[in-house]
Parts: C-alpha cells; structure tokens; sequence
C-alpha cells in the first residue's frame, strides 16, 4: 500500500506537467514549431521508433527487423560509441591510478601533468580530435575516453590512498607479501570509490557522446536531434531528447545495480 | 626453542616520537621477561605506552634503542608467529566470516582441505558457524571479536598479542568473551600479551599485571596474580588487589589529567 502510494506521488508531477504542455498547445498559447503538442511528439516518437520495412524472414531475425527502426539504430550506435570510450578511458585509468594511488614515486610523476589536463573540459578537444582522427567513430570515441578518464583516475587514487591502514596492518601481521597486500586487501577496499568513479564516469561518457556526434558524427541520438532542427521537426528533437534521457537513466540504473550487487559487504553504499 | 624459559624478552626499550618540535618519551627502560604461556596484562591510563610497548613487540613500530627477542631472536617486523587482534576488530569487510579466518592460512599456501578443516573447527570452537557466510558489517561487536580472534588463532601463532579487544564491547558482551578467551587460552596453551585499562579486566585475565607510569611510560609495579580461576569479581581477596591497583593507576591519572589541562599533547 506505501509502496502503491510512493509511486502514485512519484507519478503526479510528471502527469501535470504534461496537461500543462497538453494546455499549451491545445489552447493555442504557443506556436505548434517551437513546442509541438505531447501527442504529436508521442506519434513522431513511434514513427522514429517503428522499422521502416515490412517483416521479412529472407532479410534476417524478427529481433533484427524489430531494431531495424532510425531510433533504434541510433541508440545502438550511440551505446556503442559510450562503450567503446568509456573502457578505452577507464581502461587506462584504473591500472594509472592504482599505480598513483600505490607509489609515492608514479604520484609525483604524473599529478602535476593531470592537474593541468583534468579541468579541460572533453569538449574543448573536439578540434583537435578532428585534425587527428578525421570524422566518424574515431574522433567521438576519443572524446568520451577523456570525458570518462579522469572520474575514474581520480576516483582510484583516492580509492587506494584511503585504504584504511589497520587493513594493511592486519595483513603485515599475518604475513601478507607486497603482492597479496595489493591484489587482496588494496583493491577490494578501494572498490567502492572505483565503482563511484566509473559511475561518474559513464555518466561524462553520455554527455559528451551527444557533444561529439552533433559535431563528427552522421547518425546517432546527437546527430539525429540536431539534424531534425534543420527541418524544424521540435516534435522528433523532443522525442529524441526523451531517448537521451530514457537511455541515460537506463545505463545509470545499471551501473548502480551492478555495484550495489558488487559491493554487498560494503556498510555506506549509496542509493542510486 | 633456545633454551631459556623467557619467550618474549624486551630488554632496556626505549621509544621516542618527534610530535612537532618536541620529542615525547613514550617508553623508557623497559625490561620484562615473559614466559611461555604467560597470561600477562599491561594496565595503565591513556598515554602511557602500553600500546606503544604491544606494537614494538608486534613489530609494527621498533624501538628507538633497546631490544626485544622471541625465543632469542630480534624482532624486526610484524610476523605471524605474533597475532595481532585489534580493538575496532579490523575484519576485511570485503570477505565473509570463514574468508577473513582463512585468509591468513591462504597467506601460508595451506592446501585448500587443510584450510577447510581448520576454519570449520575454529568456527565451531568459537560458536560462529552460524555466520559463516556473513559479511562483518552484518555481525555485533563481540561477533566480530571473535571472528578477529579465530583469525588469529587460525595462524597458530603461538604468541596473541591484544590491544585492548573488548574495550568497545557492553559490559556483558565483554565478560562474555573474557571467559571465552580463558578457555582457549587453557585449552590452546598461547602466550598471552593482553593491553587494557580496566583494572577488572586485568584482575579477571592475568597471571600477572604490569601496571605502567604515564609519560614517559615505563614499569610502575609488576603484580603477579595467585587467585584461582574462575576468579570472583565479588570476592575480598580480588577487591583487595582491585583497590591496591586502583590507587597506583590514580596516579599516573592524575599526572595524564594534569597534562591535559595544561594543554600539553597527550595522543
């Protein structure tokens, strides 16, 4: 019953906002290019997400025509562009900032040259990632590495040098090698920030795919909004921005559940 | 075994700490001889060195001249012939109840039967097996003793070193696991060097008390204990020992106080 209730509240909002937009449009408050009404963006949503050919068992599976529509196969290029990035990015993060988090030594090496770098924001590099990896996947791939990098380096860093020291004591006093102290004690207990690092990162990751493919790309949920203004479609750039949305919350959704099933001896979990 | 019966010697240990421009004296000349299955107590206020002297015997920290042997041999790092057990536990969150006992035995490269075996036989011999697939942060304060307890007895190191273990436990819970740890001290025949400062508990545990001065810390009184276990808290003879420490350790309490007031770094 609290439950019912709790998502009943939850649901309130979102419904009058729409009968307000519903409102809008209908008492003719606003010119329908600028906001189109629900309906018409709910239509354009599914003729967007609608395959465009008929069933055809010669061309292939159900399951491959299903996901045969413009949407789909932008959100696919999209995901895979925010994949592709974010384990380059984090891939090389994670080993970089266990090394600075470990080593005095790697730390004062690499802090200086990642402190200047770090509060460039991705975007200021996408002219340079265009001079050196042309158009297409490449230069967006690029860019959401970085965007995802730095939340996971940092993250690590801090994750390994906030090992609680009793840890570490505990293992000299049982006799563990540099090694075992590392691989079993170092990196579990810097797993929460880890996990809290790429969740931020995929989160920069999602971002700055939308940044990249407005700019370098020819399909995917960016290009296809900014292409649907040339045309003044509002109705197909709001149901664009509502997949954005929609696949952002989904990926978030996972991550956090990921780490919450990965971190379940852990006490101060956050709840995603 | 060399051939004295002292197993753990510390001889002539001083140890100081640099806090900002001055050096504090935490232990100076300290000589205690203890014997194989010893039960002895070190009792003294905060600030007296007891847990400086336990992490010196640990190997954690050395001390600044002076020696300390095990069975003859100088100590020069933590090892597992001494087991350590902490008072805030110090259980690897990230493994279940029988992962954090076996993790020392893994350490050794124990074979996987071996190390089986003996984590089900210290879970049963300190009533866990229940909890065996818990995570610490589901467990209270004397499970998670006994779980740091069983982790240490599963090295069999024959020395158990305890900084103050029950300190953070209700009163209950505590005595509770004093006796626990009688018995396996009795049944296991370990060493025993046990950090505290409750005069009860000191009374209650030891075959002997090592009351020790505040700042610098050195051996104010050995006392050795003759009381017959299980001892009577309520008893004339354990209230009389229990006034005659209480008024050695008022003093060094009062000089710790005295110390606090005039601002002076006590920690």
């Amino acid at each position: 019953m609290k439950r019912v209730r709790h998502t009943a509240s939850g649901i309130l909002v979102p419904l009058a906002a729409i009968a307000f937009w519903q409102l809008l449009s209908s008492m003719g408050w606003v010119n329908a290019t600028i906001l189109p009404s629900p309906m018409r963006v709910l239509i354009k949503w599914w003729a967007y997400l609608r395959p465009l050919e008929v069933f055809d068992p010669a061309q292939g599976s159900y399951l491959k025509w299903c996901l045969s529509g413009e949407l789909p196969q932008d959100a696919m290029g999209s995901l895979y562009r925010v994949l592709v990035g974010f384990f380059i990015g984090g891939g090389l993060a994670l080993p970089l900032g266990l090394a600075m988090g470990y080593s005095r030594l790697v730390y004062g090496l690499f802090n200086p040259l990642i402190q200047v770098l770090r509060p460039i924001p991705p975007i200021a590099y996408i002219p340079l990632s265009i001079l050196w990896f042309g158009l297409g996947n490449p230069p967006a791939v690029f860019l959401i590495s970085i965007g995802a990098f730095f939340p996971v380096l940092m993250n690590t860093v801090a994750g390994v040098q906030n090992v609680d020291s009793i840890y570490l004591r505990v293992g000299r006093n049982l006799g563990a090698s540099r090694f075992t102290q590392f691989t079993r004690i170092i990196l579990p207990a810097a797993t929460p920030y880890i996990f809290t690092g790429a969740r931020i990162g995929m989160g920069t990751a999602f971002i700055v795919v939308i940044v990249s493919e407005m700019i370098a790309v020819n399909n995917g949920l960016g290009y296809r909004i900014l292409e649907a203004r040339e045309y003044l479609w509002s109705d197909k750039i709001i149901a664009g921005m509502f997949t954005i949305g929609l696949l952002g919350l989904g990926i978030d959704t996972v991550m956090s559940r990921l780490s919450s099933y990965l971190l379940k001896w852990h006490r101060g979990l956050e709840q995603g | 075994m060399t051939g004295t019966a002292n197993h753990i010697s510390v001889q002539g240990v001083h140890k100081i700490f640099q806090s900002g421009d001055q050096d504090i004296h935490a232990l100076r000349a300290i000589d205690l001889e203890i014997t194989h299955g010893e039960f002895v107590c070190l009792l003294g206020p905060s600030g007296c060195g007891k847990s400086t002297l336990l992490n010196a015997v640990a190997g954690f920290s050395l001390p600044s001249s002076g020696t300390i042997t095990v069975d003859g041999a100088a100590i020069t790092e933590p090892g597992p012939d001494r087991g350590m057990v902490f008072q805030e536990y110090a259980l690897f969150p990230w493994m279940t109840v029988e992962q954090n006992i076996a993790f020392g035995l893994q350490i050794k490269g124990a074979a996987k039967g071996t190390i089986l075996a003996k984590v089900d036989e210290l879970l049963a011999l300190l009533n866990l097996r229940e909890f065996r697939r818990r995570y610490p942060k589901d467990l209270s304060g004397g499970m998670r003793q006994r779980v740091a307890i069983a982790r240490v007895l599963a090295i069999d190191s024959p020395i158990m070193l305890m900084d103050e273990p029950f300190g953070a436990l209700d009163a209950l819970t505590r005595r509770n696991l004093q006796d626990e740890l009688l018995r396996l001290w009795t049944e296991l025949g370990k060493t025993i060097l046990f950090v505290t400062h409750s005069i009860e508990e000191a009374l209650y545990l030891a075959d002997r008390t090592v009351v020790m001065t505040y700042r610098p810390g050195t051996i104010k009184r050995e006392l050795t204990i003759d009381l017959p276990r299980p001892r009577d808290v309520a008893s004339p003879p354990f209230n009389l020992l229990k006034k005659e420490l209480s008024e050695l350790l008022m003093e060094e309490q009062d000089r710790h106080v005295q110390d606090e007031f005039r601002g002076v770094a006590v920690n």
